[in-house]
């Protein structure tokens, strides 16, 4: 299945780095993020879009968890050459990631 | 124990006006924050303070107060804004006008000013945080050094008696957390109170991304009339708690999972959200539903400020040019790639200097890249652009020169050509020591 069935997701942007946010829609598919949609995941995900490192904040209080991503934005929200300078269509992107669902009822 | 509510009536610039005059007819709210100051706007706005003294401040600050101000003076509602932009001083006397035409002379109005350390940069010749260099080596396109001030001064205009506080540059958070720290008498020192109110802050400065906007996805989260999309409040207790609310009938809905989603907004580590007052910790917030569009947001923390303030500084960066058109019905997407050799040869052959371009396909590619789009089936149309760097802006506008020219010298039916040349104002950091910037208070009569 798609990232998108269990989990909702926002883009923000600072400068040249962008930071997607993952949140279980139901907290028992927290463990199942946590384990599937990790940082090199995420990174070969936006391989010729993010050309530094992605690095994962885990937050089990809201079963979520927040991916920084470093020269994501073609040089920063105010001089990009990019059409989605800000990359706000970025969390689409990352909901399309495939996740095995595994024994874990959906 | 004593509550106030706090409303957001702008999440931008240009965001809408009415549910700013919603919050205040029917929102219950003793203060209205609007936070309308983008990351390079400041710069843009000191470019058009140079060449007039009175202007520098948002271009929207006359249509907004106009709109608000007959119910806000009849409440004793109290507005806090960084409309200031580049002329806090300017746009205060211009609301002092304001408010005289409406009747409601009395009102107090305050502009903070002192964000302005463009001198204090260039003395100290700070090192620049997003790529190597200092403010000096900007040379002559440095524009702007504008530092992200605090609440203090903020909080002293209200204590003061300001009805309207006019800002600047300043922290987004910090705007809401002013009027925390005057109503309770919180402690600047008081990092866990102030962490909880920078969550506060956080959650209600971007507005209607936490009542449903940048949310809905059709299926999947589906939210009720966007097209009346209300504001949110909060309602914040002097203990730091804190419910995040809306008009009740108004469009779109406060639930938990816009409120994680507007908490983790622009947060790259939760433990550490820097800020002016403080150094707040997200990283065990928690957010539980309360009743309809009622959520209770606890758990916000924080720890000492850091001896700094971060500084934006704006400078001219680049030229940037560029080119589109269309193509549609069958064999759209390989005019369309045809049309894109043409032009990345036609740059080559007649020399035109750049030091980045992009090549793509509206509808194709152009959001996420080439890599991440070959599983898209061929589309009716497509839109050719192509954008690139440069130097200057000749070079500029010879880039959406060659695409125009596709016209009558690229693929069939080609169609909607469209071209632009702009310079480009970006913005980088620096970190300045504090006690650097003076921040003043500085009282208008209306």
């Amino acid at each position: 299945m798609k990232l998108r069935e269990i989990a909702h997701s926002r883009t923000g942007d600072k400068g040249n780095i962008s930071n997607i946010s993952v949140i279980a829609y139901d907290a028992k598919h927290y463990p199942l993020l946590r384990e599937q949609v990790t940082s090199e995941r995420v990174k070969a995900h936006f391989a010729g879009v993010v050309e530094g490192e992605v690095v994962r904040y885990e937050l089990p209080n809201l079963s979520a968890l927040n991916f920084v991503m470093t020269q994501a934005l073609g040089g920063g929200v105010t001089r990009s050459l990019a059409l989605d300078a800000h990359g706000k269509s970025l969390s689409s992107a990352l909901l399309d990631l495939d996740i095995d669902p595994g024994s874990d009822d959906k | 124990m004593r509550t106030i509510r706090i409303g957001s009536g702008a999440g931008y610039s240009g965001d809408r006006i009415e549910p700013a005059v919603e919050l205040a007819e029917k929102g219950d709210i003793q203060y209205l924050v609007f936070e309308c100051l983008g990351e390079r706007t400041v710069a843009l706005a000191q470019q058009a303070r140079m060449k007039n003294p009175e202007a520098g401040y948002d271009p929207l600050l006359e249509e907004r107060m106009r709109a608000v101000l007959p119910v806000c003076g009849a409440k004793g509602i109290k507005i806090v804004t960084n409309m200031g932009a580049a002329n806090p001083e300017a746009a205060a006397r211009k609301t002092a006008e304001i408010a005289k035409s409406l009747g409601l002379s009395s009102l107090k109005i305050a502009a903070i000013v002192g964000d302005d350390v463009l001198d204090a940069c260039k003395d100290g010749d700070l090192p620049i945080m997003e790529f190597d260099g200092t403010i000096k080596q900007l040379g002559n396109r440095l524009l702007s050094a504008n530092a992200y001030l605090g609440a203090e001064p903020m909080a002293e205009a209200l204590k003061s008696g300001a009805d309207i506080v006019i800002t600047g540059r300043a922290s987004d958070p910090a705007l809401f957390l002013a009027p925390m720290i005057h109503a309770f008498g919180w402690a600047m020192d008081d990092w866990n109170l102030l962490g909880q109110g920078t969550v506060a802050g956080h959650l209600l400065e971007c507005a209607g991304q936490i009542t449903g906007g940048y949310f809905a996805d059709p299926g999947y989260k589906d939210v009720p009339d966007l097209a009346r999309l209300g504001f949110p409040i909060g309602e914040v207790g002097e203990d730091g708690s804190l419910v995040i609310t809306k008009v009740v009938g108004s469009g779109g809905a406060v639930t938990a999972r816009t409120c994680k989603e507007q908490l983790l907004y622009e947060v790259h580590d939760p433990r550490q959200y820097f800020q002016p007052d403080v150094v707040a910790d997200f990283s065990q917030v928690i957010i539980e539903e309360i009743g309809p569009d009622r959520v209770c947001v606890s758990g916000g923390r924080g720890h000492q400020r850091t001896e700094t303030l971060k500084v934006s500084v704006g400078y001219v960066d680049s030229y940037i040019g560029e080119g589109q058109i269309s193509y549609a019905g069958p064999g759209a997407l390989a005019r369309g790639r045809l049309a894109l050799e043409i032009v990345r040869e036609r740059l080559k052959v007649t020399g035109v200097e750049s030091s980045e371009l992009r090549f793509e396909l509206v509808g194709v590619d152009s959001l996420h890249g080439a890599e991440i789009s070959t599983r898209a089936n061929e589309p009716y149309e497509v839109r050719v652009r192509v954008a690139g760097r440069t130097e200057n802006l000749r070079e500029a506008v010879r880039i959406g020169n060659e695409v125009e020219t596709l016209y009558t010298n690229g693929p069939a039916a080609g169609g909607g050509a469209w071209k632009s040349a702009r310079d480009v104002v970006a913005v980088a950091s620096v970190l300045l020591p504090r006690d650097l910037a003076k921040p003043q208070v500085r009282f208008v009569g209306a």
